[in-house]
């Protein structure tokens, strides 16, 4: 087991080492490619020949093309210096790259927006799981009945509506017209826990009504192939009381599918959910890299996709070896 | 209508002979019902039972979009503690859903169940869910087809038997894991203090389905119910895996209750033998009565599709003709009629009439409209030289 474990993370490495050339390559390649000077994606929108020139030295963008991918890996494992001669931009490790448009490095820019998107996440995730799997559950063993029809359409509306339509339905709603819970804004949650959990509230509703819908289907689906499994039947004939059938063994073999999904669902939302934050305005990685998209930032999108690529590439292996605690049979 | 198995405690059979000793196929005697195959209803909830099990006109029918499935359409049977009986039947017989209604095992909202179930003295149709599985485990066990998907991946083999003690008797963990070591050293698992802590997966076959009769065994049931143990198994495990069973009730006293379509398994084990067709009973009675003096068309194309070495290549596979009948559909009168060699003997009466079962011999009994004397000279000139 730790070799593989020793395997997997050297996987990791590689992997991320990959994304970091891959996406590299094409931030560097695509602008020589179409003829336009690179300086330009970094310096920002619209600049100045002299802030082109300026980037150009600091990035030492004249070099080929290796020498740069070579200063940019070694920028995050022990940070650079952004050097122009007179002054100079120190980026502290993990160097993700350099913001010339906010003077600042990325990984700055992202470690403050994170919070955000951890609390958005998280909070999500435990709502949809809680409500997900149980209504997943009860739809399953009231198969056909009225609750399970119901369940299952309001899980087709949940899973068919986008974020910006159910977050802008509440927001105006709930939020404006009904006054419930107004002024969403994020609050720090070592400055005001409940103003914290009151303000994400909505977010967290929305954001989790449309996961819910896909764990209550999932979890449906799965129960069901699991009740109908020759042990569930052994566990009656044992003299087992229902509850503890359906709890001690057609649950726990039903839910190693969810618990597989829901670590990579969480950890491809923890690079950002872009169109949650912007109908909330929150200022998470989502929205941060929303903005640099739209202000031509190069170093932040470069940096934001990096960073998001290893969560998810670590949610990987530990859904990975989730499943060799959960499942006795499985052995690597 | 219902047997007695003969050679346990010397009690006389109460069952109604069949009435026309003669058997000329004149229906003088015994009054003909032409639809429900029922037990005269007289005899029905104010005749206590007098055996340990006794199944009396057992129904259970599945209610489906396509029609009713008919599983079990009037079953009867009985037996006594210490004693083995063979259901044996095609696929689709309805052997195992017999089993499953003893058990209480059926969804009761998609199945209509009707008829008796006594089990030492105690109605189990009409009786509560509850009471019924406080009673599975206990007083009931049963054992299934394939140990690997019966027994649950994530939980080790003793954690299971621990679970299925500990559900009927109220005893601290450390006490019910000793029981589950001795229940292993009983089922001969070499090494059980070790073994109890590993997983189904890591057991062989054989002592995986050791494990099952550990499991089930554990609260000293009176009754097992053994559906295809050893179908899933090899032919040399299978031997061990009988002989245990065997063993195991001798010391236990139980009741056993294998179902089977392997002719081979039953020899070995049952000392009396019900022969199931389309949901009905055909054929009652013991082994040697069943094996040697078989009385109905089923039972003898039964014993000839054994395949035999001895026989010329030609006639090494001797099927019987047809295909199991649907149970939705079943067929009018006499279910095995459209297959039975016999049946124009009969005239129209297979095709109308449901036969029923009738005694033929002290505890043997035959559900078949040809007469006796016609039967016993079939079985004696044509088909035993065949086999």
């Amino acid at each position: 087991m730790t070799r593989y474990i020793i395997r997997r993370l050297i996987g990791v490495v590689v992997i991320m080492w990959l994304v970091s050339v891959i996406t590299f390559t094409i931030f560097f390649m695509v602008p020589k490619a179409l003829g336009s000077n690179p300086a330009v994606l970094f310096a920002g929108r619209t600049p100045s020949a002299e802030v082109l020139a300026d980037v150009t030295k600091r990035l030492g963008l004249d070099q080929p093309l290796i020498v740069q991918y070579g200063k940019f890996a070694k920028g995050i494992v022990v940070g650079r210096d952004f050097n122009n001669g007179p002054s100079t931009a120190h980026c502290p490790a993990p160097c993700l790259g350099y913001s010339f448009k906010n003077n600042q490095p990325v990984w700055q820019l992202i470690v403050s927006d994170l919070p955000v998107t951890l609390s958005i996440a998280v909070g999500a995730a435990v709502l949809w799981l809680v409500f997900g799997v149980s209504i997943g559950v009860l739809s399953a063993l009231r198969k056909g009945s009225i609750f399970d029809r119901a369940a299952m359409g309001v899980a087709l509306a949940g899973v068919s509506l986008p974020i910006y339509f159910t977050g802008l339905l509440a927001l105006s709603y709930v939020s404006y017209q009904w006054n419930i819970l107004p002024n969403v804004h994020y609050v720090g949650i070592t400055q005001n826990p409940i103003q914290w959990a009151r303000n994400l509230l909505l977010v967290w509703i929305c954001l989790s009504f449309l996961f819910a819908a896909l764990y209550a289907r999932l979890t449906r689906a799965s129960m069901l192939e699991t009740m109908s499994e020759d042990y569930v039947r052994t566990a009656r004939a044992k003299g087992l009381p229902e509850r503890t059938v359906i709890r001690r063994h057609a649950l726990r073999s039903s839910l190693t599918p969810i618990v597989t999904i829901f670590g990579l669902d969480l950890g491809a939302l923890l690079g950002g959910a872009i169109l949650t934050e912007v109908t909330f305005g929150f200022h998470g990685i989502g929205k941060l890299s929303l903005d640099a998209i739209g202000n031509q930032d190069l170093p932040i999108v470069l940096g934001v996709t990096l960073f998001a690529a290893f969560f998810i590439v670590m949610a990987n292996l530990i859904v990975d070896l989730l499943y060799a605690v959960i499942d006795p049979r499985v052995t690597f | 209508m219902f047997r007695r198995s003969s050679a346990g405690a010397g009690s006389k059979a109460a069952t109604s002979a069949d009435g026309s000793g003669a058997g000329t196929g004149a229906t003088a005697g015994a009054t003909t019902l032409v639809s429900a195959p029922s037990v005269t209803p007289v005899e029905l909830h104010s005749v206590p039972p007098r055996s340990f099990l006794e199944v009396r006109d057992l129904t259970i029918h599945f209610p489906t979009d396509d029609g009713v499935v008919k599983s079990v359409d009037g079953i009867s049977f009985s037996l006594e503690r210490g004693r083995s009986l063979g259901i044996v039947g095609e696929s689709g017989s309805g052997k195992s859903v017999t089993s499953l209604g003893i058990m209480g095992l059926h969804n009761r909202k998609k199945t209509r169940t009707s008829g008796e179930i006594w089990l030492d003295g105690e109605e189990l149709v009409s009786a509560s869910p509850e009471h019924v599985r406080k009673l599975r485990g206990k007083k009931m066990a049963m054992i299934f087809q394939d140990p690997l998907s019966a027994l649950h991946p994530y939980y080790t083999v003793g954690s299971q038997i621990i679970e299925a003690y500990r559900i009927h008797n109220n005893v601290s963990k450390k006490v019910a894991r000793a029981r589950a070591i001795e229940m292993l050293d009983r089922v001969k698992i070499p090494n059980a203090a070790k073994c109890i802590d590993d997983y189904p997966h890591q057991f062989s076959g054989g002592m995986r389905q050791r494990v099952m009769i550990a499991m089930s065994l554990s609260c000293n049931p009176s009754l097992l119910i053994a559906d295809e143990p050893t179908t899933a198994l090899d032919v040399t495990v299978q031997a061990q895996i009988l002989e245990l069973m065997r063993e195991l009730q001798r010391e236990f006293n139980s009741a056993i209750v294998i179902i089977t379509h392997d002719l081979g398994v039953v020899a070995e084990v049952a000392d009396d033998i019900l022969v199931m067709y389309a949901g009905k009973g055909v054929e009652n009675g013991s082994v040697e009565d069943v094996f040697y003096r078989p009385e109905h068309p089923y039972t003898w194309g039964l014993l000839s599709s054994v395949t035999r070495l001895d026989r010329v290549r030609a006639d090494r596979l001797l099927p019987i003709a047809g295909t199991p009948p649907s149970l939705i559909n079943v067929p009018s009168g006499c279910a095995f009629h459209p297959r039975c060699a016999y049946c124009s003997l009969n005239g129209d009466r297979s095709t109308t009439e449901v036969p029923l079962m009738r005694e033929t011999d002290p505890g043997h009994s035959v559900a078949c409209h040809l007469p006796r004397d016609t039967r016993r000279r079939i079985w004696t000139e044509e088909v035993r030289p065949k086999l």
